[in-house]
């Protein structure tokens, strides 16, 4: 039912393959299984369920699974997860590279503690995730910050789940920056603001673009961490997944499978926008 | 059926030993009563019947569970939330029609009661319905779209409403301020306790919707809440049956069958459940008050037509509750 869609992302890869590198590149591609086993490996895990899913939604026709796509709760319940997703992923663009840069640029001691909780998002069950942030960020807790049954802990249970994208994707590019560019920049009197902005951002952008590609796709199907701490009110917090498991539970499975039509749309329109800027800042960095 | 267990007390050693049901029983159920099944898988292994026979268990949300068993997971023995599931299984001919016919269980084989779950002390003095739609009460009650438990407590307060002599309109507004004041709406019973927890520490007006069962479970673990069984409540049931398909039918109804003997009916009973057993009923009334005013689903014309008329998610036909939460929508 969910709706990860992205494929891993390309420019993870330090810099491209030229020369000879591509040639050994291109000869290991002869020697590999070939594009069948990719292609079947692909259609049973995500074409077919896919294929399925799009066929569930039209079981009564279109006219039917257009009132449900557009039937009041379902386009609020999209509509607050796509408007908490896109503000998580901002949010965590920026603070994940400010993590990644600590992780890289910094010689800090705790550096290896910092990187390992950074991964514990990945690690841990969501639901964990909700009890735990339920404790801390909910009535009881002990920073008297109560976020719990209202829209901020959505974006609190969202951001706790979409960090990892975005500080892994930013880190290896970070940690294979070419700095004498940097160094080359600051010798030059550039500030160092001017030379974030004009030298280490371009180099980043591709790999910020695919990290917020990925957390946006993830906050989106998210149910595990928002199903306990958000309150799950009808209009007021209730997000998509939930409203999907929901329908689910009512036997409405044409329903269901409208709704998650409707997710899949935006995620795959969202992602391809997504790609888009990220291939005009790779051709822009190859280029000039 | 239950006389089996006694045939075999003066028989020799190996030939009781040769007739004692084995193998391996699937149990599926509601997730609730998953530590009391522990309980009684254990009571039942020292038993004559039951001492060479293993579970296999699995446990999740009941309307997942009758899905899953329809769609092939082995199942001998099933135990739901409530008798909308055993439906499922009966259209895909999975338990047979007269699973409920029993003329003393009626299929059942634990009941509970909806009561209202406070903090503990009570605080706020919470007793009859009319206490939760006041202005300012939280109410926790899981989703009703997701959650069976908590279409018996949407039942539960529309039942009360009737049977304190309100009209059918009058009770689906009453319905209208519970929703209103409803703060969360987990996906599950479990899911709710949790959220209710949480939240009791800080805010004193907070009604939690629940099954007796539930409560009593919840203070046995040492959690701070009371409850009350308010004098106008529904009676809840919960169905079990041996599938029709069942790999080990014998050692199945084995099972049902100590589950529903007298020894277990009293486990059941000290574990927060109310007996189906009357002379069992009868000997623990003191832990269980008796509602003045009980009511069943069976009132309503049954879970198919409840769920038809009230919990419909359909679009061009939504039920009762659907429309009011709808209607929810538009004010906020």
């Amino acid at each position: 039912m969910s709706v990860h869609i992205e494929s891993p992302p390309a420019e993870l890869a330090p810099r491209p393959l030229g020369g000879n590198a591509a040639r050994i590149g291109r000869a290991a591609v002869r020697r590999a299984p070939g594009p069948g086993v990719a292609a079947i490996y692909l259609s049973l895990i995500v074409l077919v369920p896919l294929g399925t899913l799009f066929s569930n939604a039209f079981t009564g026709g279109f006219s039917t699974m257009w009132a449900e796509i557009t039937n009041r709760q379902t386009v609020a319940s999209i509509r607050l997860v796509l408007l908490c997703s896109l503000a998580v992923v901002v949010v965590n663009t920026v603070l994940g590279t400010v993590v990644a840069w600590q992780l890289v640029r910094d010689r800090f001691v705790l550096n290896r503690l910092i990187s390992a909780v950074v991964d514990l998002p990945f690690a841990l069950p969501t639901i964990v995730a909700g009890v735990t942030l339920l404790s801390l960020y909910g009535p009881g807790s002990p920073f008297h910050l109560n976020a719990a049954f209202s829209r901020w802990s959505i974006l609190l249970a969202l951001s706790f789940v979409t960090l990892p994208f975005s500080v892994r994707s930013v880190q290896p590019v970070l940690a294979a920056l070419d700095r004498e560019t940097e160094e080359a920049a600051a010798s030059l009197g550039a500030s160092t603001l001017t030379t974030f902005r004009r030298i280490t951002l371009p180099s980043l952008a591709p790999a910020l673009l695919t990290g917020a590609g990925l957390a946006f796709a993830r906050a989106l199907g998210e149910y595990g961490s928002i199903s306990l701490i958000s309150g799950n009110v009808p209009f007021k917090t209730e997000v998509a997944s939930v409203r999907i498991y929901g329908l689910i539970e009512s036997n409405n499975l044409p329903a269901a499978a409208a709704t998650s039509l409707a997710l899949s749309v935006i995620t795959i329109l969202v992602l391809t926008v997504f790609s888009f800027l990220r291939r005009r800042f790779v051709l822009k960095e190859a280029s000039g | 059926m239950l006389a089996t267990g006694t045939a075999m007390i003066g028989g020799a050693l190996p030939a009781s030993a040769a007739s004692a049901p084995s193998g391996t029983v699937n149990l599926v159920a509601y997730s609730v009563p998953s530590p009391a099944y522990a309980v009684q898988i254990k009571a039942f292994n020292k038993t004559k019947q039951g001492k060479n026979v293993t579970f296999s268990q699995s446990y999740g949300p009941s309307g997942s569970q009758a899905k899953a068993i329809v769609a092939g997971q082995p199942a001998d023995v099933v135990n739901f939330a409530s008798a909308t599931d055993m439906e499922t299984l009966l259209a895909a001919n999975l338990v047979a029609p007269n699973w409920a016919f029993d003329p003393t269980t009626k299929g059942m084989v634990t009941d509970s009661v909806v009561v209202l779950v406070v903090p503990k002390g009570n605080p706020d003095h919470v007793k009859t319905w009319a206490d939760l739609s006041k202005p300012g009460v939280r109410i926790f009650t899981p989703n009703p779209f997701s959650s069976g438990s908590a279409r018996w407590n949407i039942m539960a307060a529309y039942g009360a409403e009737l049977k304190l002599g309100k009209s059918t309109a009058q009770a689906q507004s009453y319905l209208g301020q519970l929703l209103k004041n409803t703060v969360v709406q987990s996906s599950s019973a479990a899911n709710e306790l949790q959220a209710f927890l949480a939240d009791e520490g800080s805010n004193k007006s907070d009604v939690f919707l629940d099954y007796e069962s539930d409560a009593i479970q919840a203070i046995h673990a040492g959690t701070q809440i009371s409850y009350v069984v308010p004098k106008q409540t529904i009676l809840i049931e919960n169905p079990i049956a041996v599938t029709t398909d069942a790999k080990n039918p014998t050692a199945a109804k084995a099972f049902v069958n100590y589950l529903l003997s007298a020894p277990a009916q009293k486990e059941w009973a000290k574990l927060g459940y109310r007996p189906v057993l009357p002379s069992v009923a009868a000997a623990t009334k003191k832990s269980f008050p008796q509602p003045a005013q009980l009511f069943t689903i069976a009132s309503f014309g049954g879970w198919d037509q409840v769920n038809n008329e009230f919990f419909s998610t359909s679009s061009s036909s939504p039920g009762i509750v659907t429309k009011i939460e709808s209607n929810l929508g538009q004010t906020t």
